[in-house]
């Protein structure tokens, strides 16, 4: 058995494809019992197919800093 | 109200990626858009003893971009026969696809929208992401849109799985709340 907090992080992983079998299984036992989690593992699901739909854009780190460099000159000019 | 002060040096990690996609949404190409907020930062920091605080910082600077957009489709539309509509009629006309009736819309389909909305949604939750605390936005965003492996996160910023697993648990609540409260509660 699991407890609510660990159905949590395994409902979590799952959302990234980095849950085991084992820990899928698990998930879903507990959520068969515990509605609480039943419903808001169905919002984390729902949350990661609304994410996937908006195809998001994010500039990288280093991308960041290269701008935030420029940014720092431009305002000592 | 109170007045709005600007804050430069936040910009980039609090509006970079909204801005992003704000111009990805209207120019499509993603080397651009990144030009059209970098020269958004840029001419914000320059005109920033002319904003008089009456708007938030992030619709000051997506006021900016707008003019970037408009002035990036004013140069390209210089170039001329961009705006040139192009059929092909060639040899094997007549082939699926290839009538003008195959290329108008469908009127019966209910899915015209979905780009757009698809769209609108990529800025809601941007805005989301920007409400969080910024550690929790940072793994969130490294994980999820970036698609960092959890080990390379955890090297990235010295932090636990079990931390990290912490931190997207906490994203990951606070972000179905906002949308319910900015997204769903809309449409």
């Amino acid at each position: 058995m699991v407890s609510c907090e660990e159905a949590q992080v395994i409902c979590n992983k799952n959302q990234y494809r980095e849950a085991s079998f084992f820990e899928k299984i698990q998930l879903m036992v507990h959520v068969l019992y515990c509605k609480a989690c039943f419903k808001s593992s169905k919002k984390n699901k729902g949350l990661t197919r609304l994410i996937r739909k908006a195809n998001l854009h994010s500039f990288s780190e280093a991308e960041k800093d290269y701008i935030k460099q420029r940014l720092h000159k431009q305002g000592e000019s | 109200m109170a007045k709005t002060e600007l804050h430069p040096e936040t910009w980039v990690d609090r509006y970079a990626d909204y801005l992003f996609n704000y111009a990805m949404v209207r120019v499509g190409d993603e080397d651009t858009a990144k030009d059209l907020v970098q020269e958004t930062f840029i001419a914000g920091l320059k005109s920033a003893k002319n904003f008089e605080g009456n708007a938030a910082e992030r619709t000051w600077l997506v006021a900016i971009l707008k003019r970037k957009v408009i002035d990036h489709y004013r140069k390209s539309n210089t170039k001329k026969g961009k705006a040139e509509v192009r059929m092909h009629f060639n040899a094997e006309s007549g082939q699926e696809g290839d009538w003008l009736e195959a290329k108008a819309a469908d009127p019966y389909s209910i899915r015209e929208n979905d780009d757009i909305e698809n769209r609108e949604l990529g800025l809601a939750i941007h805005r989301c992401i920007s409400l969080l605390p910024e550690n929790h936005a940072r793994v969130f965003t490294l994980k999820t849109i970036r698609e960092w492996s959890t080990e390379d996160i955890c090297n990235e910023l010295g932090i636990t799985p079990s931390n990290l697993w912490v931190m997207v648990h906490r994203a990951r609540t606070s972000l179905v709340e906002c949308l319910n409260e900015n997204w769903f509660k809309d449409s």
